[in-house]
């Protein structure tokens, strides 16, 4: 039987990013609010101090910042006519868990999308006709504008000290920034970060190829920084232990670094951890959310009744949740009807390790932030004429090598032995002068009918709901897009002065054990067709106007950038029609 | 206020949960008997550890630098129960892209593979003609057992060789570079051998110092030489 | 007087307080509070603050306001509280206004008992009466809370209350608050707010044999609960010399300033008062300790940095501690303490340093400074003697200079935090 507690105004699904920001800004505005957070509380000094953080085995190998794939996990096949099996230990993504969620352990990595990213159906049939689209592909503009997100991306920005150079001030191009980025209404809070040596050299390298290059935006602190809300943060000192990681002297912008402080002191909000939601209840029209039902750390359901339902529990938790509570109509490829679990994607990344002259260079890899990194834009979104080139998408490449830790880093030529006297030999001749910048291009992931998520037939979690399933597999047009900017980067390691440069395609089938960052796209997305979209353009359900979904589960398609600041901003774009519209007059804030 | 209302998980309201003293500091490993492995299967992993990672003048192999004491207490802890990974059924074999399906979990991968290992071994089959136990080939027949496990070639009796072999590679060169406090890596030999500082977390003043080694010794979670004060 | 609506009675009165002369409230006859007692009863809770009343009279474990029941460490054993909400049985809802004051500025409860002086009256008899009154004022205006606490938990012989007499005698003198009219305004304000409500003594000022301040080194710091309260005088290696008059306000008023982050019970003091202070008060706090002079002038030379302790230590901050605290001590204003300008780092006694690398500590969260950045607990990792190594480092480095502290030093540390676990 289950346990009913007071109602609040709000209940929000996750205490991660997008979470936080929503919390607070309800808060502030006056709402009781309640957060329910699957995983643990987390904090700097316990949790990841800096006599503990730097464990390469702890946390990058054993994952132990991250979801434990026997508290829920996915099934995986590559095609529709495949059998799904259980992810039975993460590799090609890395869920997080517990509060602060993805922003405790990401990089930093702080980009906006393009203008063109948000419109790109429309953008890319008008440069390129309708033809030049593959028949399967599904990318659909987002109902929202670069302009309309602009002043929240912004807000972002600065309440994270994103370090940074500005490209382009209001139409007017900076130098020394992306020159390819939309126009932004003020420069960065803080300056970028300084770059050490290879990454100044593949700067080096990209301007006499006659690109553009510009610092990596970061969310790790150029300097000391004191952000809107009064929560401050330290200087970055480049300890080269930040993806997969805590940071243990309050530099990386994370919910605990930049909001959570300030969120706790108000008495109008309340946060649960180890609580895992498994339901948002709606009533008996199944067009309102009553609240959601969670379990607590004894195992016991109890029901959250509330007003208003945030969920923003990552991609795919998103997408199970609302299949499990029947919110919406669930993807049907087949019959190309429905829209849960539709446009559902990842990244295209691809690699260049190239290898130096041992007596010329010393590149001491280990010095580095998770956001380090010169890079160029020339071959991103539609930056560059597909016309030759049979393909559209793209992404930007940099030598943005986050680190040498050993476990993971110590690159040998190729056809070197795996082990014994020569790999070891290999190992120790290279390591200093070898560079392997790991995600170098990150290119963008387009939508496809047959890439989706929905509920696998045979797999369950341990509260006995069925696993989401996941079929994806790579398209001809982001392997012909990898191919191309691989290439392009390895052309500017050769202009380094490399004596070997190795390139590593992204090659198909999509291989779930080959880690390939965690931005998973789409399932639950946004647009203005309720046919086509799981949420109007303020992230609202088309179907029960008083949940939101918040998170990249919004995307259509993914771009080629790292989604955090563009998630953010979205959050943000929402709560403004909420406080501003929804609240003086709930109800559906888009009609179709 | 705090107060969970009856339900069960932490209630943060009001300021951050802090305790005096609290941390989720590691384990670090304890030298003493062997938590996992026999006698014969210290033998053989011994000698498994020094051909991936042969000792030389400079650095220690596998076997000196702790990798098998290493893999010993992963195998005792969660990591060998495949603790927090999913477990459930039904195991079915997928493709190569689905990931690791197998019903095992290490302890038993370890325990069957190096039995399973040495019998082939005994047995004379090819490429080593010599009935003798792994550890007591010589170090190129045993270079000969391993590639043939690598390339498939080698046939084990109820497991499949190049599953043990990939286990045995990965766990003995992650045991190499850990941070010593998990058994491997001893003395920071591995991160010598190539410059990596280890444990240090502030390089502010190197950012700058472009195509200059770093020069400093590194460290680890446990500390260096240089924390104990030396007797004048 | 029933006509407390009249505003001339009520000016009156704020009158009378600001001169301290009680005349008018000897005869205030037992009403309960009105509307037009507004004034008095704010004051009274901005008194309560700066009192720190909450401080023991609230219990962190029981929500209710000023209900008592915390447990107090002194050096003789425990006592609890007393419950002072104005329940009629159990609180303070039945003493009249003279009863009241008897008991915070002399130290004698209704019955006639003894308090003993882990309720601060020696300083308190420092208020001006109508400021005592002011602070019952507001707490008559407090929920009652029937809740019966015994407040004598002290072992034999200390229980026996008759004891405080002799105590009283020797080291209570009654009597509020002189001026010193060669002083100005604000000078007296914080020598007031200081040595009366703040009872800043109570904590910072070195202690004799039987628990009473040592006169002769008022505010040169003390130990107590597993803590180094430090010196607060104008010393500027063990006290706050070096700090500025704006430093010690904005450390007062948010808990961090560009040096140094409020921790352990000085956190809950800024939490609970002297954040709920006016600037004016803060400056004048700040212009009173300015004027304290520290001990006799320490001739302590710090250790040679080639000496075996200061190189093994030095290489401990470089690997463990400079990444927050950066490698010349200067760590991040407001955010990560300043060791080079940290009275906590070569005070007398290293109990605080000890205290905070064993077990780590939060610093305290305010409104104008919210972060609240916590220290990590280092007592898992270092063994006393790498402590010991890197507090004698801490101690001798940035123009600081101590005496080495002793792995015994360290081991008693652990041993008297481990006890103090709950």
């Amino acid at each position: 039987m289950m346990r009913k507690l007071p109602p609040k105004d709000v209940v929000i699904v996750g205490l991660g990013w997008t979470g936080s920001i929503v919390a607070y800004e309800l808060a502030e505005a006056g709402l009781d609010v309640t957060a329910i957070e699957r995983g643990p509380w987390r904090d700097t000094a316990t949790d990841y101090a800096p006599n503990f953080a730097q464990d390469e085995l702890r946390y990058r190998i054993r994952h132990e910042l991250f979801l434990r794939p026997d508290q829920t996990t996915f099934t995986f096949r590559n095609k529709m006519s495949g059998t799904a099996l259980p992810i039975r230990t993460w590799g090609a993504f890395m869920p997080p868990n517990g509060v602060g969620g993805g922003g405790v352990h990401w990089n930093g990595e702080t980009w906006r999308f393009l203008p063109s990213d948000f419109v790109l159906k429309t953008h890319l049939t008008q440069r390129y006709g309708a033809h030049f689209l593959p028949d399967d592909m599904t990318i659909q503009d987002w109902g929202v504008t670069f302009e309309e997100l602009e002043p929240h991306y912004d807000r972002f920005e600065y309440l994270c000290g994103t370090s940074g150079t500005a490209g382009n001030l209001q139409g007017k191009i900076q130098p020394g920034g992306n020159p390819f980025e939309g126009p932004r209404s003020r420069a960065y809070p803080n300056p970028a970060q300084q770059q050490p040596f290879s990454h100044t050299l593949f700067a080096k390298a990209a301007a006499d190829l006659g690109y553009h290059p510009f610092p990596q935006p970061s969310g790790n602190m150029s300097r000391a920084y004191r952000n809107p809300l009064g929560v401050r943060l330290g200087p970055c000192t480049y300890c080269g232990f930040c993806e997969w990681f805590g940071c243990a002297n309050y530099s990386k912008a994370s919910p605990q670094t930049t909001i959570l402080p300030v969120l706790v002191r108000k008495p109008n909000f309340q946060a649960r951890d180890n609580c895992e939601v498994t339901r948002i209840n709606t009533d008996s029209t199944g067009k309102r959310a009553t609240g959601v039902t969670f379990v607590d750390t004894a195992g016991i359901e109890w029901e959250q009744p509330a007003d208003l339902v945030i969920l923003a529990a990552y991609t795919i938790f998103n997408v199970q949740l609302l299949l499990l509570s029947g919110i919406g109509a669930p993807y049907d490829p087949v019959a190309n009807r429905g829209v849960i679990g539709r446009n559902f994607t990842h990244q295209t990344i691809s690699d260049v390790t190239s290898f130096f002259d041992r007596t010329r260079f010393a590149f001491n890899p280990f010095i580095a932030s998770g956001s380090i990194g010169m890079c160029i834009d020339e071959f991103n979104g539609d930056n560059f004429d597909h016309g030759p080139h049979g393909f559209v998408g793209g992404g930007y490449m940099g030598q943005v090598q986050t680190n040498g830790r050993p476990i993971e880093t110590t690159p040998v030529p190729p056809g070197t032995p795996r082990w014994g006297a020569q790999w070891k030999q290999a190992v120790r001749d290279n390591y200093q002068s070898a560079l392997k910048p790991g995600t170098g291009v990150h290119g963008s992931m387009y939508s496809y009918r047959d890439v989706y998520l929905d509920l696998d037939p045979t797999y369950r979690d341990r509260f006995n709901r069925p696993l989401v399933r996941i079929t994806m597999d790579f398209h001809e047009n982001e392997l012909k897009q990898n191919v191309f900017l691989t290439d392009k980067f390895a052309d500017i390691f050769r202009a380094m002065g490399a004596q070997q440069v190795v390139k590593e395609y992204r090659k198909g089938p999509y291989d779930i054990t080959k880690y390939q960052t965690t931005h998973l796209c789409g399932g639950a997305i946004m647009g203005n067709d309720p046919g086509t979209s799981a949420l109007n353009r303020y992230l609202q359900s088309w179907d029960v106007p008083n949940l939101f979904v918040m998170g990249a589960s919004a995307f259509p398609q993914n771009a080629g950038y790292n989604p955090t600041g563009t998630v953010a901003a979205l959050a943000y774009w929402s709560l403004d029609a909420i406080r501003n519209r929804y609240l003086k007059s709930p109800g559906p804030l888009q009609h179709a | 206020m705090a107060g969970g209302e009856g339900a069960k998980g932490e209630v943060i309201s009001g300021h951050l949960p802090w305790h005096p003293a609290e941390t989720t500091a590691p384990q670090p490993v304890k030298p003493g008997p062997w938590l996992f492995f026999s006698p014969a299967e210290v033998a053989a992993m011994g000698a498994i550890a020094d051909r991936i990672i042969p000792p030389d003048p400079q650095t220690p192999g596998g076997r000196d630098a702790g990798c098998v004491v290493f893999v010993d207490r992963q195998l005792s802890g969660a990591y060998g129960r495949r603790e927090g990974l999913y477990v459930s059924g039904p195991f079915e074999n997928g493709t190569k892209e689905q990931g690791p399906q197998s019903p095992q979990n290490p302890r038993d991968l370890y325990r069957s593979g190096l039995s399973a290992l040495d019998r082939y071994c005994l047995a004379g089959s090819r490429p080593v003609a010599a009935r003798k136990a792994f550890a007591e080939l010589t170090a190129e027949e045993q270079d000969d057992v391993l590639h043939a496990l690598e390339s498939g070639t080698a046939q084990l009796e109820g497991l499949d060789g190049k599953t043990f072999f990939e286990q045995l590679l990965k766990d003995i060169q992650q045991g190499f570079f850990a941070d010593p406090i998990y058994g491997g890596n001893h003395e920071m030999c591995a991160w010598k051998m190539i410059g990596f500082p280890g444990a240090r977390y502030d390089y502010t003043e190197w950012v700058g110092k472009h195509n200059q080694r770093y020069p400093y010794p590194p460290v680890s979670i446990a500390g260096r030489p240089a924390w104990n004060i030396r007797p004048d | 007087m029933r006509d407390m609506g009249s505003s001339a009675v009520r000016a009156a009165a704020v009158l009378a307080a600001l001169v301290a002369v009680s005349s008018c409230k000897l005869s205030v006859a037992e009403q309960p509070p009105t509307a037009q007692d507004f004034d008095e009863i704010e004051r009274g809770r901005y008194l309560t603050a700066v009192a720190d009343c909450t401080a023991c009279h609230t219990d962190p474990a029981d929500t209710r306001p000023f209900a008592g029941g915390r447990p107090v460490q002194t050096p003789f054993g425990t006592v609890l509280a007393a419950n002072i909400t104005p329940d009629e049985q159990t609180g303070i809802g039945s003493w009249t206004p003279e009863q009241f004051d008897a008991a915070v500025r002399g130290g004698r409860r209704p019955d006639g008992k003894r308090l003993y002086p882990a309720m601060p009256f020696l300083y308190y008899a420092k208020m001006s009466r109508s400021d005592v009154a002011a602070i019952r004022a507001y707490l008559l205006t407090l929920a009652p809370v029937h809740k019966h606490v015994d407040t004598n938990q002290l072992p034999f012989p200390f229980n026996i209350r008759w004891g405080m007499r002799l105590w009283d005698a020797l080291y209570f003198k009654p009597g509020s608050f002189e001026a010193d009219p060669s002083k100005p305004e604000a000078w007296n304000r914080g020598a007031y707010l200081v040595q009366g409500p703040g009872h800043c003594a109570a904590c910072h000022t070195p202690k004799t044999w039987l628990g009473a301040d040592r006169k002769d080194r008022s505010l040169q710091g003390y130990s107590l609960q597993g803590w180094f309260a430090p010196d607060i005088t104008n010393d500027p290696g063990r006290g706050l010399g070096n700090w500025s008059s704006a430093d010690l306000v904005a450390y007062l008023k948010t808990g961090h300033n560009r040096f140094s982050g409020a921790s352990g019970p000085m956190a809950e003091e800024v939490v609970h008062s002297s954040s709920r202070m006016t600037d004016s008060d803060l400056s004048a706090i700040a212009t009173y300790l300015e004027s304290k002079p520290g001990g006799t002038a320490v001739s302590d030379k710090p250790l040679s940095t080639a000496s075996a302790v200061m190189t093994a230590g030095a290489a401990i901050y470089e690997d463990l501690c400079s990444a927050c605290h950066r490698r010349d001590g200067s760590g991040v204003p407001y955010l990560i303490p300043d060791l080079s300008h940290s009275a906590s780092v070569e005070s007398r006694e290293a109990t605080s340093m000890l205290h905070v690398v064993l077990e780590g500590a939060q610093t305290a969260a305010t409104a104008d400074e919210p972060t609240g950045p916590a220290m990590p607990a280092f007592g898992w990792q270092l063994d006393d003697a790498q402590v010991a190594a890197v507090t004698t480092y801490l101690r001798n480095s940035w123009g600081h200079a101590a005496p080495a502290t002793t792995a015994g030093e360290v081991h008693k540390a652990r041993e008297n935090l481990e006890a103090a676990q709950p």
